[in-house]
């Protein structure tokens, strides 16, 4: 057994796989597609800065509502992460099979801005067990909009960029019904996915109606070694609907309700047996409104609840409850306001979020009564926050200025959590107020086959509410256990960026890079004196504001299109993150690479991939990383529509991904898991139009 | 017109404000039992009275006992204000006699009720007994009486009270005062005696008890931010904080040291050594 961290880490027990047959019946299914037809197109990442003139965005379609559209994703019934991962800008931190952790530039969650259609949520695990990104499924979605940097300051204030999931709704055109049914598994970890979908819509009218349910085992690592605690059950609806009042003025809503039950985490010592999510808005749009374009107010709230659960876990120190709940409500109202050379976005927001966890450790001796305390003491955050973008066509470019300006109030609403921070910090007040700030501006312009664009912005963030308030919140990773600091500042970030493309004919290259300068970062240093709470832990973490840290990255990205079917592509990423001491950074990607070849024809696709990463040279060894190992992997798909009756269609998709069954880790799986070995995959989309 | 409104609102503010001290001036009657939410711990009938004691706990226990005296003249059917009373609590061994820290009785606001209090070091068996000895005058009159009563380990169990000889061959009563433990820093304070002979225990001044919290259910997890306690003279008690960072079971190891900082008892809570011989317990 290659990694056994002890009872806190995964378990892997070795198993016969039923694979041999499954394998079988794979590679007999790609061999029947391959015979039908002869290679194709699965480009999912589109690079849409050249469309959106100035923004450095990245959009990556989710949702196949076209046959192309469905031909292009190599995975159609792929969680919504592997989705994101596509992105040379996204990296996922796993610690499992499910709820990865996006992170953008290197940077997690607390970094970024993630919303979902522009809805705040804030998950309500102290572990980040459930990032709000496994509140939703692809059934959901249409594409997920992830920008870099101060960019992601349009829908939060961030510091490493924002995920902005645009839900899928049909709109006000005349598509008459549409029912599908998807169906789709994964021979690795048994994958059963099952999902149905009804659409209806014409010019004043539109409903969406989905689910999808999805249920796996334990996942077995390259070589056939079962990663023990790694299945997980889920199962999501979601609806929404709107009507068209007059020409201009329309209303809609949307609802999603998201259940995951019994979901191991083998990187952790606990798995969760309840993650429930529960996502509504209304929205009035105008299309003129004083003026103003495109004028949209919304209002939304979600609640999540998510338990932890560790009696599965055959021998742990204590046992213990983890229930945590984070409840949002929130508004946004915003407008276009375009001018011959002005393109103007105003944007009003706010939202109010609670969250509150809790711990209840049982102790072995059944005498003793059980031991409680307040990890989030209900902290109440009220954020509302102006954001001004204006786009100027200058007349040999583009100029794009941008700013946010927010306020943001914490209060530690429960008596029990105040006194409980209150042992470290003796004068903390329960509330207290930050100004956020963001501002930034970015250039673009063509000089021939080339196109430069380059950006300056500085922003700040609040510290997160296990940043700020958490107690005693156990990483397995570094094996310490981390306080909140109420007293720190925002940590703020100065910016620049830019990225060059040539293109000519049929090959593009695009070098891409950010740097980012971070006075008063936000990490957990060691305080040497205070006593462990969990059994086993190595020390104590508290929170602080370094005196600055530095993050730097650069892409490299290239296609061509050998052919008329035939296209390739590459990428080639380095980033590197250090503090005012010259510590590595957790969590900064080695230097990493993917190409890819891919075929398509009007009904029939392949693709073959391979991605990689170089020893993890820089590593953080007081956050637990080591020098994770290089490793290339590779993944082949094929793809094929089937026409008949009038307009329907069904959708077959086969794939292998790590084809040569290799183990590996790399360094965004928590400590050090293996990822899943060889997977054959099928889906099949049955479209009735 | 507007010095008449001026003058009229002036006149009923005032009225107002008469009529609002008037009416606190009525004597409150309450003949109603001052000490109705305390518990009755005994009733000892001598000299044609009866002596009631209460307390806020439900038994005489061990360590710290707040006790609050009442005096009924059986014959009028009164209680007596303004009596002085001192008491004498003994231990009756098999082999000898003791009496344990205690304090001087004293009168509380209600003038038929005094207070002062008792730390017991052990619990009473059948052989061995605590007997409450009272002392009372009043009308220039003094009564005795003595009666025997049942000292118990406290329900939950804990430890709150502490009999130790120091190095420097002195035996030493210490006790803990009574607190309601949150998850917060804690107001903790004990007092502790030093004692001279079978009778006498003084306070034991100016010397210093260091705290060590553990949940020894908790990998013998401590808090931080606990202060030592030391004494103040104006209570004759020591007082410190203790940070207490969850609810459960919590060991608060002691170490006790003199005035000129020379450890009497104790040690120090290491991965070797889980506790100190000296400690309070406390569950919540």
């Amino acid at each position: 057994m290659k990694f056994y961290r002890g009872d806190l880490n995964c378990q892997v027990a070795k198993t016969h796989h039923k694979k041999p047959v499954i394998l079988y019946w794979g590679c007999l299914l790609l061999i029947v597609i391959s015979f039908t037809n002869s290679f194709g197109q699965t480009e999912e990442v589109f690079h849409t800065d050249s469309i959106l003139t100035v923004h450095l965005q990245e959009v990556i379609l989710i949702k196949s509502r076209m046959p192309e559209d469905y031909q292009k994703q190599a995975k159609p019934l792929a969680f919504i992460d592997d989705y994101l991962e596509k992105s040379h800008k996204v990296c996922m931190v796993k610690r499992g099979a499910y709820a990865w952790e996006p992170m953008v530039n290197s940077m997690t969650s607390e970094r970024l801005s993630i919303t979902i259609d522009g809805m705040r949520i804030f998950p309500a695990c102290t572990d980040k067990m459930d990032p709000i990104t496994s509140y939703v499924d692809v059934s959901n979605l249409q594409h997920a909009k992830i920008t870099s940097g101060q960019e992601g300051a349009e829908i939060g204030s961030a510091i490493g960029g924002g995920i902005d999931l645009q839900l899928d709704k049909s709109g006000f055109e005349n598509k008459g019904w549409q029912t599908s049914f998807e169906s789709g598994f994964e021979a690795n970890n048994m994958q059963r996915i099952l999902g149905s979908e009804i659409n209806y819509s014409d010019k004043m009218s539109y409903v969406d109606a989905d689910i999808i349910y999805r249920k796996a085992d334990n996942y077995a690592a390259g070589g056939g070694e079962e990663v023990a605690f790694s299945q997980f059950e889920k199962y999501n609806l979601s609806a929404n609907g709107g009507i068209k009042i007059n020409k201009n003025e329309s209303v809609s809503a949307s609802f999603i309700y998201d259940e995951a039950r019994n979901v191991g985490y083998p990187a952790l010592p606990m798995d969760v047996s309840l993650a429930r999510g529960i996502i509504g808005s209304a929205e009035y749009q105008n299309q003129r409104l004083l003026g103003l374009d495109d004028f949209t107010s919304k209002i939304y709230f979600n609640t999540i609840t998510h338990i932890m659960d560790d009696s599965q876990r055959p021998d742990v120190p204590i046992r213990m409850d983890m229930p945590g709940w984070s409840d949002t409500y929130g508004f946004i109202n915003k407008a276009n306001l375009k001018t011959d050379k002005h393109s103007l976005l105003l944007k009003w927001d706010g939202f109010y979020n609670r969250s509150l966890a809790e711990m209840t450790m049982y102790p072995n001796n059944s005498n003793e009564p059980p031991m409680f305390m307040l990890t989030w003491p209900d902290v109440h955050t009220l954020n509302t926050g102006i954001y001004l973008e204006d786009e100027l066509q200058l007349n040999d470019g583009q100029l794009k200025l941008s700013g946010r300006l927010a306020f943001q109030d914490n209060r530690v609403a429960d008596e029990f959590g105040l006194n409980s921070l209150r042992i470290f910090y003796p004068n903390m007040e329960a509330s207290q107020t930050r100004l956020l700030k963001s501002i930034s501006v970015r250039y673009r312009k063509s000089l021939g086959n080339f196109e430069v664009s380059t950006g300056l912005s500085f922003g700040d963030r609040a510290p997160s509410v296990s940043e700020g308030f958490g107690f005693y919140l156990f990483n397995s990773f570094d094996n310490h256990d981390y306080i909140g600091n109420p007293e720190m500042q925002n940590e703020q970030s100065y910016e620049a960026n830019g990225k060059l493309s040539w293109k000519k004919g049929k090959a593009n290259f695009t070098l891409s890079g950010n740097y980012f300068h971070m006075p008063n970062y936000i990490i957990g240093e060691v305080a040497q004196d205070l006593s462990t709470m969990t059994i086993g832990a190595a020390g104590v973490k508290i929170y602080t504001n370094l005196d600055h840290a530095t993050q730097y990255n650069a892409t490299l990205e290239s296609n061509f299109e050998i052919a008329s079917h035939l296209s390739c592509d590459a990428a080639l990423s380095y980033h590197r993150g250090f503090d005012h001491e010259g510590r590595n950074l957790p969590f900064i990607s080695p230097l990493a690479y993917s190409a890819s070849l891919q075929y398509a024809q009007k009904s029939f696709t392949a693709a073959f991939q391979l991605s990689g990463a170089g020893d993890q040279v820089n590593f953080n060894p007081e956050f637990g990383e080591d020098k994770t190992a290089a490793y290339t992997v590779f993944s082949l798909n094929m793809g094929k529509n089937f026409t008949f009756g009038n307009r329907n269609l069904i959708y077959a998709k086969v794939g292998v991904e790590n084809i040569f069954d290799t183990w590996y880790s790399t360094f965004t799986d928590w400590a050090n898991i293996p990822r899943m070995g060889r997977n054959v995959y099928a889906t099949l989309t049955y479209n009735i139009n | 017109m507007k010095t008449i409104k001026f003058y009229t609102l002036t006149i009923l503010i005032a009225v107002l404000f008469t009529a609002c001290s008037e009416s606190n001036d009525d004597p409150i009657v309450i003949d109603e039992n001052p000490l109705a939410a305390f518990n009755l711990l005994s009733s000892f009938e001598a000299n044609n009275h009866t002596v009631e004691v209460y307390s806020k706990q439900n038994q005489y226990t061990i360590g710290y006992n707040e006790l609050f005296f009442r005096i009924k003249d059986n014959g009028t059917d009164s209680y007596i204000s303004d009596a002085s009373l001192t008491m004498t609590p003994m231990m009756h061994m098999e082999m000898m006699s003791h009496s344990c820290p205690k304090s001087t009785i004293s009168n509380t606001k209600e003038a038929s009720v005094y207070k002062g209090f008792s730390i017991f070091q052990m619990p009473g068996n059948a052989t061995e007994y605590w007997e409450l000895g009272l002392e009372y005058s009043f009308g220039g009159q003094t009564y005795n009486l003595a009666e025997r009563i049942e000292v118990k380990a406290p329900a939950d169990g804990k430890k709150r009270v502490n009999v130790f000889t120091g190095a420097d061959e002195n035996r030493y009563v210490l006790a803990m005062m009574p607190m309601k433990p949150e998850v917060a820093v804690n107001d903790f304070s004990a007092m502790l005696f030093k004692m001279e002979n079978m009778m006498t225990f003084p306070v034991a001044e100016g010397y210093t008890i260091e705290i060590d919290p553990r949940m020894p259910g908790m990998g013998n997890h401590s808090s931080p931010n606990n202060q030592n306690l030391t004494f103040d003279a104006s209570n004759n008690m020591y007082k410190g904080k203790l940070s207490l960072t969850m609810t459960g079971y919590w060991k608060i190891n002691l170490k006790v040291k003199d005035a000129s900082g020379a450890l009497l008892k104790g040690e120090d809570v290491t991965e070797e050594n889980e506790a100190s011989s000296l400690y309070f317990e406390m569950e919540f």
